[in-house]
């Protein structure tokens, strides 16, 4: 087989390469091979799913006939196996040879599962794919009980679906506060309330020690056992810790990669024709000025844009992401963006307002006068322009109390600062 | 201070290219642009929004019967003396619609603008998050966001046509 496009995995990076290719090139031959058996869907949807508030036709993440539209070939369930960089060929589990011109690895990545005992119990659960979430929802009914390990995003996801679902949920976190990574100590308190008063039990400073089998059936979950010896009864078990990226590919064909694959701004890796984009790849961070591995939708959707436009031929530079979250959960709107939990030293001044008792609040970081994170509860609907100053390094000096105000907007921002910002005249 | 007419245009947010012509390919696209130096800060363009998308389209029973009474796509930012009003730019390569979790928010060929599918959104609020403009609004009662849809079932958007000293205008950009 040969194609001139041939894409590895079919998610965000996947489908937004596949537009940027045919905005360039609207004949290509582009061959995309999924291990997944399903394609084109929001994989952040799952909790919908899992929720009862949608069905996988509403989950589409384009229309249905994406693919046929974009003349893309998809080979379902096809995992690729083998990569030769010199020969430029992809090897798939069936055997079969694809010759490629242009590469793109957008393999993501896998829930990492930890070496718990008896982790292997029928009823253990991971959640990122469509089918994760439909054998979890086939599993639960209401009245059951489940244990979420880990607090964060997927895990503080998966606990909403299940209430509504009426499951009774208990979230073990491993750290002293949930959503540690994209919130700070006053904004998770204010998310743990919420997410407390729906009825989830939270457990932090907390792992599970071991999974043990129910009465009946050894070989089923009937509970949990966390680390100060406590037994949690379940019958079912998530495990939400995080995504490790599957580099397999890219190893051992000898490409550069750290954690992730190393990737420069236009998304090429060290092998010539080959690219990646998405969990996988280790792109830009323009907060932290380095490249890092950094697994959200939005990112790896620009990430594989870049990606299709230079496999394409037409040269974009990724002007880079960074640690950047919503959260919708249990009814508390959140944007965190950038760094929120920074290190105290005299270059760096932290403002806030409100707190967690009000269930509003506001924090800014500053770092020698520009803004380099913020996370904002509640109030959320001027987020765009602080991530707007924090990716352009503005200088907030001298107008930093302005951006905590309640009615700050663009009209808040200096004139000169408004124009060079914002308009093309 | 000299008085200079500053003029909100679209333009592309997310993406450095080394090209000259626009990324989709695009000559010239209709866009709303704001002059700051017009605007008396009245808020009719709110109104007018808010009206035209109600379901009577009628002013008195937009706000007094309408539940929920029906939000303005466009905010009127005033900080006296000066005065605007921000509404979605319609990016050409606008940060909302690679960010959008679901789809919702999609560039829409026929029209060349960012249309939002209130259908398919679930209140993520990722497009509020990356929108430089802040031009997206949280639809806190239904739980999803609103947005400016250039009123493309009316020839001239009801913001524009209802302003009474032409502090918002169409006019042909180049993309």
């Amino acid at each position: 087989m040969k194609a001139k496009y041939v894409i590895v995995g079919g998610s965000a990076a996947g489908i937004a390469a596949v537009e940027a290719i045919r905005e360039v090139d609207p004949s290509g031959e582009i061959l995309l091979v999924s291990e997944e058996p399903s394609t084109n869907y929001s994989r952040p949807m799952i909790s919908e799913l899992l929720a009862g508030e949608t069905n996988v036709q509403g989950m589409k993440y384009r229309e249905d006939i994406f693919w046929e539209k974009n003349n893309v070939h998809v080979l379902i369930g096809k995992a690729a196996v083998r990569l030769n960089v010199e020969s430029k060929v992809v090897e798939l589990d069936d055997g079969v040879k694809v010759e490629f011109d242009r590469l793109l690895l957008a393999t993501g990545g896998r829930p990492y599962v930890p070496k718990i005992e008896g982790i292997n119990r029928e009823g253990v659960f991971t959640f990122t794919t469509l089918s994760d979430a439909e054998r979890l929802a086939a599993r639960i009914k209401t009245g059951s009980r489940a244990v979420v390990i880990g607090g964060g995003l997927i895990g503080v996801s998966a606990a909403e679906a299940l209430v509504k679902r009426g499951v009774k949920v208990t979230v073990v976190e491993f750290k002293h506060t949930i959503l540690n990574l994209i919130l700070d100590e006053t904004a998770s308190r204010i998310v743990e309330n919420a997410v407390r008063k729906s009825g989830v039990e939270v457990v932090t400073g907390q792992t599970v020690q071991r999974v043990i089998g129910n009465h009946e059936d050894d070989s089923v979950v009937g509970g949990a056992v966390l680390t100060n010896g406590e037994h949690v009864p379940c019958e079912v078990i998530v495990i939400a810790i995080g995504v490790v990226p599957r580099t397999e590919l890219a190893v051992t064909a000898g490409l550069k990669t750290n954690r992730g694959i190393l990737v420069d701004a236009h998304m090429r890796t060290s092998a010539y024709g080959v690219y990646a984009a998405g969990d996988v790849a280790e792109a830009y961070d323009f907060v932290l000025n380095e490249n890092r591995l950094l697994a959200l939708w939005p990112l790896a959707v620009m990430e594989g844009r870049v990606a299709g436009y230079n496999m394409a031929g037409k040269e974009v530079v990724y002007a880079g992401g960074t640690s950047m979250s919503t959260l919708k959960y249990f009814g508390v709107p959140v944007v965190s963006v950038g760094v929120i939990n920074p290190k105290t030293d005299e270059l760096t001044e932290v403002l806030t307002k409100g707190n967690a008792d009000e269930g509003i609040y506001k924090k800014l970081v500053l770092r020698e006068g520009r803004l380099e994170g913020f996370i904002l509860v509640k109030d959320i609907e001027k987020a765009g322009i602080l991530t707007h100053l924090v990716k352009n390094k503005t200088a907030v000096e001298k107008f930093k109390h302005e951006l905590l105000s309640d009615d700050f907007g663009l009209v808040k921002l200096p004139p000169s600062l408004r124009r060079k910002l914002y308009m093309r005249v | 201070m000299k008085a200079y007419a500053l003029e909100w245009y679209t333009h592309t947010m997310s993406l450095k290219t080394s090209r000259k012509t626009s990324l989709r390919g695009l000559k010239s696209m209709k866009r709303i642009v704001a002059k700051e130096e017009y605007c008396m800060g009245c808020g009719l363009c709110e109104v007018y929004c808010t009206v035209q998308h109600s379901k009577s389209k009628d002013i008195v029973k937009a706000y007094k019967a309408e539940k929920p009474r029906p939000l303005s796509r466009v905010r009127l930012e005033v900080n006296k003396p000066v005065s605007f009003a921000v509404q979605c730019r319609h990016c050409e390569d606008a940060p909302c619609v690679a960010a959008c979790l679901s789809g919702a928010m999609h560039f829409d060929e026929k029209t060349g603008l960012v249309s939002h599918d209130a259908e398919k959104c679930i209140g993520c609020w990722t497009c509020i998050m990356v929108c430089p403009y802040a031009a997206i609004r949280v639809d806190a009662e239904r739980r999803i966001v609103s947005k400016c849809d250039f009123c493309v079932s009316i020839s001239v958007p009801a913001c524009v046509s209802n302003c009474p000293n032409g502090a918002l205008l169409v006019k042909e950009v180049e993309a």
